[in-house]
């Protein structure tokens, strides 16, 4: 680590000290809090650093934590409900998406529910069907629920600090295998989560990629090996999918008139084709060089042996492939 | 092997017991004037609203609590403003047994932007925040871990307010009422689970659903202590709620009252349920017997706090009151077309 380098797991952590700090209102309720391991170096000592009244381990009842956490934000509070694993948030599916998302509406704008979801991706290392689902795609089908997936440390901690100091329900997905991505942090930066949506994380004319959570990473690394290859790649980091502002990935497409969506989630009603439609949808046809791509998880549960895993994920190099594949399609030279 | 601690309901399920009129040895008559009051208030709106869904004149699911009007009542007697009460699809007797305006509630109903919800929630959706009444929801057993959530808050705002969850019988179903049990007493949070066992979830009896009949069992379980009453006795209600509550309010942690009463129409709707074919045989007619507000009545008639005329007076007062309040929530206008997409998120900016 040289300067100010911090990982990602160390950013959240940064976010999550920023919070308690600064807010009295917030607090932290979930499984595994003042574990070591549940939570990778993502909430280390919190517990020694605030309190054991803040930093809350509970048993394993994810429908009751997150019912509570819903039920505190309603009084001040502001809660963050960690849940290790995104699999297991699902039996707290009711305080999601039945009450946290609906509240504010069904009561007619006069409660909110400030509450902060935070689901983590956890998967490879032949951990199987339950232990490696990104199901950000079910929840930015909900209205009322903010749905947010930091890829570089810098979101990691400011958007866990935007999505606590937001008035609505925020789910924030946070991704294990990017915890040891390390960035030069600048000072917190507190900004609205209204105004957050996609960001540019990488200019170029040839083709648009667009990502969110790890596969943003995997889009930049491929836009560096596109350029060796004389393809210009502008990347667009999805960081909030719901509400989805897709104007951005809209505007780059007509640039490039090349679309490639990466999406760590299932192809059917999934993320990819969601960003597909907004542009399709957008744009004249003729904007459209090629047919766009979306690169996705097969459509079939994780597979816990190696063999099956390896193919199972998306990698660099496939996203290259199918750029290269849409600007060969498209007629241009490629090296 | 049947456990012979088990909490049983025994008589309390019977409707031949418990038909006469209430014990009020050494209650303040005010009191129960006022208790009389609000539940023949509660009574009033059901039946309006129950006529109001037979005209046709309201279209969404509304759940009548008419026969269970004694639970709200007396568990209410206990509760204060700044108090955080959770309901279900049931919740019109909660939500005025704390005070909540009747008017508020037709215009709610009826869809109009005066509504209690802003016309936004409807029946299974009130919200009266002033009166402690954060809200209710139709998903059985959806609001309790939220109420264990508003006890979280209340411990450490550390001003004695306690979270109250209402839930009946048939939550005992959801694996969400022993999660918040196992919370609640782990964290000796200060909330009280009200369960009004009204013997039904929907078309199907208790006996059809569970091994046995006294959900208190559930409180036993995860070492709550629990009281088990009549639910169509305001009086019994009360006194043990306010036990239970002062204890929650002192920090002793959650409680659980077991209030075991019967609902005179069908699970949703003004009918009786024979229309769609749940045989209540000649339950209904002895359960009417066990009135809650004749009982009471009879008992104050009985100690000569309240005259005849005194109690029609009072029915008179309430159907006037809901008479008017049903008028002007017909004339109420409806919501903004803009409601539908300004209400889905947060709209001022925070803090």
């Amino acid at each position: 680590m040289s300067g100010n380098r911090v990982s990602y797991g160390s950013a959240i952590r940064a976010g999550f000290e920023y919070l308690l700090a600064r807010h009295p209102e917030v607090f932290v309720i979930g499984q595994g809090l003042w574990s070591p391991w549940y939570v990778g170096n993502s909430m280390t000592d919190l517990d020694m650093q605030f309190g054991t009244e803040r930093i809350i381990d509970t048993p394993v009842s994810e429908l009751a934590c997150t019912g509570a956490a819903v039920g505190a934000s309603l009084y001040g509070y502001r809660p963050v409900v960690v849940h290790p694993r995104m699999d297991f948030m699902l039996y707290g599916m009711d305080a999601i998406v039945n009450q946290a998302a609906k509240w504010s509406h069904m009561v007619g704008g006069q409660a909110h529910p400030a509450v902060t979801i935070r689901g983590i991706i956890n998967r490879g290392g032949e951990q199987g069907a339950q232990h490696s689902q990104a199901l950000h795609a079910w929840f930015a089908h909900i209205p009322g629920l903010r749905v947010v997936m930091p890829a570089t440390p810098r979101d990691a901690r400011d958007l866990l600090i935007a999505a606590v100091l937001c008035d609505d329900p925020v789910l924030y997905i946070d991704d294990r295998w990017l915890y040891e991505l390390e960035e030069e942090l600048p000072p917190v930066c507190e900004t609205d989560l209204r105004r957050e949506g996609p960001r540019s994380a990488r200019s170029g004319c040839d083709v648009t990629l667009v990502g969110s959570g790890y596969t943003t990473h995997l889009c930049l690394q491929a836009a560096q090996e596109l350029e060796a290859r004389g393809v210009s790649a502008e990347v667009v980091d999805l960081r909030v999918l719901n509400p989805l502002d897709a104007r951005l990935v809209v505007d780059s497409v007509a640039r490039t008139g090349r679309l490639c969506v990466v999406d760590g989630g299932w192809r059917n009603c999934g993320m990819a084709g969601e960003v597909i439609a907004r542009v399709t949808e957008s744009l004249d046809p003729a904007a459209l060089k090629a047919s766009p791509v979306r690169l996705t998880l097969p459509d079939a549960p994780a597979p816990t042996s190696r063999a099956l895993e390896a193919g199972y994920y998306a990698k660099t190099g496939d996203i290259v492939e199918a750029a290269v594949k849409l600007t060969v399609q498209a007629g241009m030279l490629v090296k | 092997m049947s456990d012979p601690l088990l909490p049983r309901l025994g008589a309390l399920a019977d409707p031949r017991a418990f038909t006469a009129a209430l014990d009020i040895t050494g209650e303040e008559r005010e009191k129960l004037a006022r208790q009389l009051r609000d539940m023949l208030l509660i009574r009033a709106v059901e039946e309006r609203i129950g006529d109001m869904v037979t005209a046709g004149k309201i279209a969404c699911p509304c759940h009548l609590a008419i026969g269970q009007e004694a639970v709200a009542v007396g568990v209410s007697a206990h509760l204060r403003k700044s108090d955080r009460i959770f309901g279900t699809h049931r919740s019109h007797s909660h939500y005025l047994a704390l005070g909540g305006d009747v008017y508020a509630l037709l215009a709610e109903v009826l869809g109009k932007a005066d509504g209690c919800s802003r016309g936004m929630g409807g029946s299974m959706h009130l919200h009266d925040e002033e009166n402690g009444f954060m809200g209710s929801v139709p998903i059985v057993a959806g609001t309790v871990p939220l109420a264990v959530g508003a006890a979280f808050a209340a411990k450490m705002d550390g001003r004695g307010d306690i979270g109250v969850a209402y839930f009946g019988d048939g939550a005992a179903e959801e694996g969400a009422l022993h999660e918040s049990l196992n919370l609640a007493s782990n964290f000796k949070l200060p909330v009280l689970f009200v369960c009004e066992n009204n013997l039904f979830s929907s078309h199907l009896h208790i006996s059809l659903r569970q091994p046995e009949n006294s959900i208190a069992r559930f409180a036993a379980a995860h070492a709550v202590p629990y009281d088990i009453v009549d639910g169509n006795d305001v009086v019994a209600v009360a006194r043990a709620a306010g036990r239970l509550i002062s204890a929650a309010r002192r920090g002793g942690g959650p409680g659980f009252l077991e209030a075991v009463t019967y609902r005179w129409r069908g699970h949703v709707g003004p009918r009786e349920d024979v229309d769609v074919g749940v045989n209540r045989g000649g339950d209904l007619a002895l359960w009417k017997k066990r009135d809650p507000v004749r009982r009471l009545a009879e008992a104050l008639q009985a100690a000569g706090h309240l005259p005849l005329e005194g109690y029609d007076r009072i029915e008179r007062d309430v159907r006037h009151l809901v008479g008017e309040a049903w008028q002007r929530a017909e004339r109420a206008p409806f919501p903004p077309a803009s409601a539908l997409l300004d209400l889905v998120y947060a709209g001022a900016a925070r803090r």
